[in-house]
């Protein structure tokens, strides 16, 4: 769909000429501007034909949420409104996507674990829900500031998890997102998580596509479960919850749904790794024996220190970020880091949820030592300097 | 769409179940004046539901299938609890979510069609018990009642957490003894039908379901009201004969004996229902 002007042009409901996945993402001529993360949300939002979302205000996801709000004023979103809490306005999202719309919401912290009986349910029912994180410290004591535990805690909920490292790639990752969750051989909820305040409230470039191009609107008639909209016949799983037959058959059959959800995840590698230019991005010397595996701004401030590392101390690394977490690029990581002998994994969050995959899944696969440092939560920030601190004092331990 | 959803693909119709086919050739599609009168006569839209010998819940799902004015246009969003127990039996389009979320589902449901169909009615009634209603769900509830949503909200009330195995709920009378309130329960039964009109809804009713006629009968003022002007909600004593120890034949008994009590039928119309009210019966709709 390159050429569009060779063939018939089409609008969606706000007027935009419709146009490929891949002519937004990576052919559409691009302009540069000076916004924030929340701004971007907006400007993705906007060329991403939506049809419904719900908010709810929490610091720091809220001004992501009104912009949304604008756009629904402006004629860009069908249906908007605010719903009483997390818990509801989930659930409000899985009625608008039910109902065979293509939604989106954003939330952080502890409105995340308020709402999360919710994403669950959202995988199986096999809604492409796309919720943007801004992720941020969850009680108590009371914080608002960045912090990504809450990420941990959503690992296993059957959502595809994405981590984005700034408001460029939170852009090309919302609209992305939509192609990829509702691809009818994946078509679960995909949940972009992106650091609350170093990304939502920082302003940095970014290059946009017109305004007047948009994503194809979402069509639920080719999603695995019927759409809830009378025009199709009703869907047999949610007329018949396994948990009413007291027998093997039901139980096998929970039990092969839940299987097909993670088979889902795994079903979007490709489409994932085609929107998102591969599901990890290196930086620095390739062959280098020092690693830091992150997602999210500590990739940032990671690329920072190897930076440092090579300039003051004369050591080279490289940093690995992941730019999906669900599903997890194992095969990635492996090669990349296939020279490593140190392997760091910078965290913004006390119990290291990332460091646990990245242990797991380089098991028998990597003679490198992995190392779950420098950690920071609660608002601390992971100066550049500390992250080569850390690892020259890790160094000259051995 | 229509009751042509419903329709069996010709080449199958020998292979499908009987009740499959009775639904397409003998249910009430397409008629807003079906009724409980067709009971007898016409092929039901639920079928052998799985809830006790008589369980007055069953006949009030009896009543309430056969009154809907459009069932090939409506969506129910249900909860956990016994009602959840009979949605696999019923052949409308039907949604269980979670326990206590149902009007948040509604809500996204109804406003999302309106935006895909908008000159198109498709009606989103939600039907839950009172520990989903009023307990877990109550935010839930009120909020989409504060909204104007324009969903039906019915309650089947039995006064207790029936399928959990009879604990109290909110709605259990002061003083009655159940597991959880070992010592009788501590507080007034919650005036769900008041709060109700408070909250916003247009058309409020309680009732318990002795009288089938009258089911069918705020069943469908309810509907119609929430159409075209806002939130609708429908009280209803369905007592659990299991946990209060009655015989499966004593249900109708115990909704008769309450008809002159806590549930002594009770309606609130607000100035905009009655408006839409007496146009159906104008219309001979109701």
């Amino acid at each position: 769909m390159s050429n569009i002007s060779a063939q018939e042009v089409q609008y969606n409901k706000s007027g935009q000429k419709i146009v490929s996945p891949d002519y937004l993402l990576f052919e559409a001529p691009r302009e540069k501007f000076f916004m924030t993360g929340s701004e971007a949300v907006k400007e993705a939002v906007k060329r991403a034909s939506v049809d419904a979302s719900v908010s709810y205000p929490i610091t720091p996801q809220s001004e992501a949420a009104h912009l949304i709000g604008e756009l629904w004023v402006e004629g860009y979103v069908g249906v908007y409104f605010r719903g009483e809490s997390e818990f509801g306005v989930m659930s409000e999202v899985a009625g608008c996507a039910l109902a065979g719309a293509r939604t989106i919401t954003t939330t952080s912290g502890p409105g995340t674990l308020r709402a999360f009986e919710n994403f669950p349910m959202w995988a199986g029912t096999r809604i492409p829900v796309q919720l943007v994180l801004m992720a941020r410290g969850v009680n108590a004591p009371l914080s608002i500031q960045p912090d990504n535990l809450e990420v941990g805690f959503l690992l296993d909920t059957g959502c595809m998890i994405w981590y984005a490292e700034n408001a460029q790639d939170l852009f090309d990752m919302i609209l992305a997102g939509f192609a990829v969750a509702e691809h009818p051989s994946v078509h679960v909820p995909v949940i972009t998580v992106v650091d609350g305040f170093f990304v939502s409230h920082t302003r940095e470039a970014i290059m946009l596509p017109p305004e007047d191009i948009a994503l194809p609107p979402y069509n639920p008639y080719k999603a695995p479960m019927p759409v809830i909209d009378l025009e199709a016949p009703p869907g047999r799983f949610l007329r018949d919850p396994f948990v009413m037959k007291s027998n093997y058959i039901s139980y096998a059959t929970h039990a092969s749904w839940q299987f097909e959800v993670r088979a889902a995840i795994e079903r979007s590698r490709p489409y994932a790794k085609h929107y998102l230019r591969g599901l990890i991005e290196e930086f620095g010397n390739p062959d280098a024996e020092i690693v830091f595996v992150a997602t999210g701004t500590a990739a940032s401030q990671a690329k920072e220190a190897v930076r440092l590392l090579k300039d003051e101390e004369g050591v080279d690394a490289k940093v690995v970020k992941l730019k999906t977490i669900r599903p997890f690029p194992e095969e990635e990581l492996k090669v990349a880091t296939k020279n490593a002998k140190y392997i760091f994994v910078p965290e913004f969050n006390v119990v290291g949820w990332l460091e646990r995959e990245v242990r797991k899944v380089l098991y028998k696969h990597s003679d490198a030592e992995i190392i779950g440092t420098p950690r920071v939560a609660g608002g601390m920030t992971m100066p550049a300097e500390v992250i080569v601190s850390e690892v020259m004092n890790n160094l000259r331990v051995k | 769409m229509s009751f042509k959803i419903f329709q069996i693909n010709e080449e199958f119709v020998d292979v499908m179940p009987k009740e499959i086919v009775e639904l397409q050739e003998n249910a009430t599609w397409g008629n807003p004046k079906r009724g409980v009168i067709d009971l007898p006569f016409h092929k039901e839209l639920i079928e052998e539901h799985s809830l006790c010998a008589g369980c007055p819940e069953a006949a009030a799902l009896r009543y309430i299938m056969a009154s809907i004015p459009a069932p090939e246009d409506t969506v129910i969003v249900n909860s956990t609890g016994c009602t959840s127990l009979v949605f696999p039996h019923i052949a409308m389009h039907t949604i269980h979510s979670l326990f206590g979320n149902q009007n948040a589902v509604a809500s996204g449901i109804k406003r999302v069609l309106e935006y895909r169909y908008p000159d198109r009615t498709k009606d989103v009634i939600v039907l839950a018990g009172d520990g989903a209603t009023v307990d877990i769900g109550l935010d839930c509830t009120l909020q989409s009642f504060f909204r104007q949503e324009r969903i039906t909200t019915i309650c089947f009330d039995n006064e207790v957490y029936a399928n959990t195995g009879g604990q109290e709920s909110g709605m259990t009378p002061k003083g009655h003894v159940f597991k959880m309130a070992p010592k009788g329960k501590q507080f007034e039964k919650v005036p769900m039908w008041q709060i109700a009109i408070d909250s916003g809804c247009h058309y409020v009713a309680r009732l318990t379901v002795s009288s089938p006629k009258r089911v069918e009968s705020v069943i469908k003022k309810a509907v119609y009201v929430a159409r075209e002007v806002g939130p609708t909600y429908i009280h209803l004593y369905t007592p659990c004969i299991l946990e209060i120890g009655l015989n499966s034949d004593q249900g109708l008994e115990e909704m008769r004996s309450k008809d002159k009590e806590r549930f002594e039928f009770f309606e609130y119309v607000s100035p905009a229902a009655a408006e839409i009210i007496e146009k159906r019966k104008a219309e001979g709709l109701l």
